[in-house]
C-alpha cells in the first residue's frame, strides 16, 4: 500500500496535538515566568523579540539567546525539548538559506576548499541571520510555552487587538485541535478501509474529498456553534473577563526585560 | 512562504504591519456588522479549516507531494473581505502557537497569503466565472486558476520583501544585515517552487473544494437558487439578468460622443499621414516630451498600414456626417458584434437552454471528478 502522503498527514495531525498538550503543560508549571502578568510577558518579550531583528552584532544576538536560555531554565522549560522542536529546526531551515550567502557575498576569502570560497562578509551575514532566527524563536516559543493560551489571548488587548479579534482566534483555536481530529479520524478510517497499491490519482481524489467533507462539516459545525452561542445568551457582544492585577514582581520583571531590550538595541548597532 | 523572524528588517515589518493593518480595520469593518451573527464562528471556523488544510499533504502528478494554503476556497466562500480575516487567523495562530512564521513578520506574512491572496484568488475567480453557470467548466476552471494566481502572487510578494533587503540593509562593508539575495536571485528562487509544485497542489486543492461543495454544498458558494440547487440537482442555468449591467452599457454608449471632446490622437495610434502635417507633428512631439517625429514614415509604418482597411474608418462610416452620431453608431455596432459573437459560441458549445444543461453539466462534473 502507497499511502505516504496519508501517513505524512496523519502524522502532522498527530504531533500538531501532541505539541498543544505539551505547551498546556509547559504554561501550568511553577516557574519564573509562568509566574508573571501575561501582558508583562507579551510585551516584554516582544521587545526582546524586536530587539534581536534590530541587532547587527554576533555577539548581541549570542547574548540575547543565553538570556533566552537562561530564561526556560528559570521557568523549568526542558532544554532538550527546545532543542529539538526549535533550535534544530530554525537552524537548520535558516542554515540552508543563509548557507549560500557565505560564498555568494564579495569580501575577503576565509576559507576556501576547491573552488567554493567562503569570504569574511558573507559568514558574518549568515551567522547573522541563524543567529537572529534562532534568538527570536528562542524568546517568541518560551512566551508561548508559559502562557495559557485564553490568557496570552487577553493579553493582546494590551496592544489594541479589537475585541472580536481576540474572540476570533479563541475559537480559531479550540477548533483548529477538533477540526485537527476529525481530519484525524477520517483519515484513520480510510486508511483502515485501505487494501494494496492506491495510484496518487486516487490518493489525490480521496484528499481532496476528505477535505471536501471536512469544509462541510466545518461550515455546518459553524452554524451549530452559532445556535449553541444563542442558546447562552449571546446577543453579538463580545466581552472578556479581565481578571490580571500586576503585583510589585511584575513590575520588577517588566522593568528588567525592557531593559534588556533597551540595552540589546544600543549594543547591537 | 512563512517568513520569519529576523528574514525582514525591522523597518521592512513595520511597514508590513501599517499595511496589512489598513486591510484588517476595512475587513473587520466590512464584516463587524455579520460579526455579531452566524459570521463569527463560520469565519472562526473557516479559519481553523484553512490551518487544518495547510497540513494536508497533496500528492501531485510526478510524485512528489505539496501543501495548499486554502486562500483560494476562503476567498471564494466568504469573499475577499472575510477570506483574508480567515486565512490572517489561521497565520496568526500558526505564528503564535506553533512557531511557523515570526511575530515580527506576521504583517508581512498576513499580507502576501492572507491579503493579497485573498484579492487576487477572488478577482481571479470572478474575472474568469463571470456570466458561466453554476455547474460549467470554466468555473471550476477559474477556482483552479484563482488557487494558483493566489499562491503565486504571495510568494512574488514574499521575493520582493527578500530581495529588497540587501539594498537596503547592509553594514558599511555591504553585508546584508538581513535575508541576503538580491532581487534577481530571490524571485527566480521563489518562483520557481511556487510557479510549479505549489501553484499545483493549491490549483488541485482550490478547484477539487470547489468541485464538491458545488455538487454538495452549492449554498457555500451562493450557487443555489432554489432547494432543487440545494441537492445539486439543478443549477443556475438562467443566471439572474444582470439589469443594472445592460443599463451600464446603454450609458456608455450614450455617452461615446465623448470621445470627440479630446483634442488630437491617441498616443502610438498614429497614422502615416501625421507624419508628413505641421500640426499632428507638433501634437506627437508635445505628449513625447518633446522628442520630435521622425522627419519620414517609418518603413515598417508605412508598409503594414495599408495591410487592412476597416469598414467604419474613424469610428464614422463615409454617408454619416455627424461625428457624434457617427460614435454613437459604432458603439451599437460594436456591442452588437460582441453580443453576436458570445450568441454564436454559446451555440456551437451547446451552453444555451436550459434543458440540457443539468444533464450535461453533471456528467462533466462526473468525469472530472
Amino acid at each position: 500500500m502507497s499511502a505516504h502522503p496519508v501517513a505524512r498527514t496523519l502524522r502532522g495531525f498527530s504531533q500538531a496535538l501532541a505539541r498543544t498538550l505539551v505547551s498546556e503543560d509547559a504554561a501550568h508549571a511553577r516557574g519564573l515566568l509562568q509566574g508573571i502578568d501575561p501582558r508583562v510577558k507579551l510585551v516584554g518579550m516582544m521587545a526582546l523579540v524586536v530587539a534581536s531583528a534590530l541587532s547587527h552584532r554576533v555577539d548581541t544576538l549570542l547574548e540575547l539567546l543565553a538570556v533566552g536560555v537562561g530564561l526556560a531554565m528559570m521557568s523549568r522549560v526542558s532544554l532538550w525539548s527546545l532543542a529539538r522542536r526549535v533550535w534544530l529546526v530554525a537552524f537548520v531551515f535558516s542554515f540552508m538559506i543563509a548557507a549560500p550567502a557565505m560564498f555568494l557575498t564579495p569580501g575577503v576569502v576565509v576559507w576556501r576548499w576547491g573552488w567554493l570560497a567562503a569570504t569574511a562578509p558573507g559568514v558574518h551575514t549568515a551567522a547573522l541571520l541563524v543567529l537572529r532566527v534562532e534568538a527570536a524563536v528562542t524568546l517568541s516559543t518560551l512566551l508561548v510555552l508559559t502562557t495559557p493560551w485564553m490568557w496570552l489571548l487577553k493579553a493582546l488587548r494590551t496592544l489594541w487587538v479589537p475585541v472580536e479579534v481576540i474572540a476570533l482566534l479563541a475559537m480559531t483555536h479550540r477548533y483548529v485541535v477538533l477540526l485537527a481530529e476529525t481530519a484525524n479520524q477520517m483519515f484513520e478510517s480510510r486508511q483502515s478501509r485501505m487494501v494494496g497499491r492506491v495510484k496518487g490519482r486516487e490518493q489525490r481524489h480521496m484528499m481532496i474529498n476528505t477535505g471536501g467533507v471536512l469544509l462541510s462539516k466545518t461550515m455546518a459545525m459553524g452554524d451549530e456553534v452559532y445556535m449553541a452561542m444563542l442558546a447562552r445568551g449571546f446577543r453579538g457582544e463580545v466581552r472578556l473577563l479581565a481578571e490580571f492585577r500586576m503585583k510589585g514582581r511584575d513590575w520588577l520583571m517588566g522593568a528588567a526585560l525592557l531593559m534588556l531590550a533597551v540595552a540589546a538595541v544600543v549594543a547591537g548597532r | 512562504m512563512h517568513i520569519p523572524d529576523g528574514y525582514l528588517s525591522p523597518s521592512t515589518c513595520a511597514t508590513m504591519y501599517a499595511a496589512s493593518a489598513g486591510f484588517w480595520w476595512h475587513a473587520l469593518r466590512k464584516t463587524r456588522r455579520q460579526m455579531m451573527g452566524r459570521a463569527l464562528p463560520r469565519l472562526a471556523l473557516m479559519a481553523a479549516f484553512c490551518f487544518v488544510v495547510m497540513l494536508f499533504n497533496l500528492p501531485l502528478p510526478g510524485g512528489t507531494t505539496g501543501h495548499a494554503l486554502g486562500v483560494g476556497i476562503a476567498a471564494i466562500v466568504l469573499g475577499p473581505w472575510g477570506g483574508m480575516l480567515a486565512v490572517s487567523l489561521a497565520l496568526t495562530i500558526q505564528a503564535l502557537f506553533f512557531g511557523d512564521g515570526g511575530i515580527t513578520t506576521l504583517g508581512a506574512n498576513c499580507f502576501n497569503m492572507a491579503i493579497a491572496g485573498s484579492l487576487a484568488a477572488w478577482g481571479i475567480y470572478h474575472l474568469l466565472s463571470m456570466g458561466s453557470t453554476a455547474m460549467s467548466r470554466r468555473r471550476l476552471v477559474a477556482a483552479a486558476l484563482a488557487g494558483y494566481g493566489s499562491i503565486n502572487v504571495a510568494a512574488l510578494l514574499a521575493a520582493i520583501e527578500f530581495g529588497i533587503q540587501p539594498m537596503l540593509f547592509h553594514d558599511a562593508s555591504g553585508a546584508p544585515l538581513y535575508a541576503p539575495y538580491p532581487l534577481h536571485v530571490a524571485i527566480p528562487a521563489m518562483m520557481a517552487g511556487h510557479l510549479t509544485i505549489a501553484g499545483l497542489a493549491e490549483a488541485l486543492m482550490t478547484a477539487g473544494l470547489f468541485g464538491y461543495l458545488r455538487r454538495n454544498e452549492p449554498a457555500l458558494l451562493g450557487l443555489a437558487k432554489s432547494g432543487l440547487a440545494k441537492d445539486g440537482l439543478a443549477t443556475d442555468a438562467t443566471p439572474k439578468t444582470p439589469r443594472g449591467l445592460w443599463g451600464g452599457l446603454a450609458v456608455l454608449m450614450l455617452l461615446t460622443p465623448l470621445g470627440i471632446l479630446a483634442g488630437g490622437a491617441a498616443w502610438g495610434e498614429w497614422a502615416p499621414r501625421d507624419f508628413a502635417d505641421q500640426a499632428a507633428r507638433a501634437q506627437i512631439a508635445s505628449a513625447s516630451g518633446n522628442h520630435a517625429a521622425p522627419a519620414a514614415v517609418p518603413t515598417g509604418l508605412s508598409k503594414l498600414a495599408g495591410v487592412w482597411t476597416a469598414p467604419l474608418p474613424d469610428y464614422a462610416p463615409h454617408f454619416v456626417k455627424s461625428a457624434a452620431f457617427g460614435y454613437f453608431l459604432s458603439a451599437i455596432f460594436g456591442v452588437g458584434i460582441i453580443l453576436g459573437v458570445v450568441w454564436l459560441a454559446q451555440v456551437f458549445t451547446g451552453r444555451k437552454g436550459e434543458g440540457t444543461e443539468t444533464d450535461t453539466a453533471e456528467k462533466s462534473e462526473e468525469r472530472e471528478r
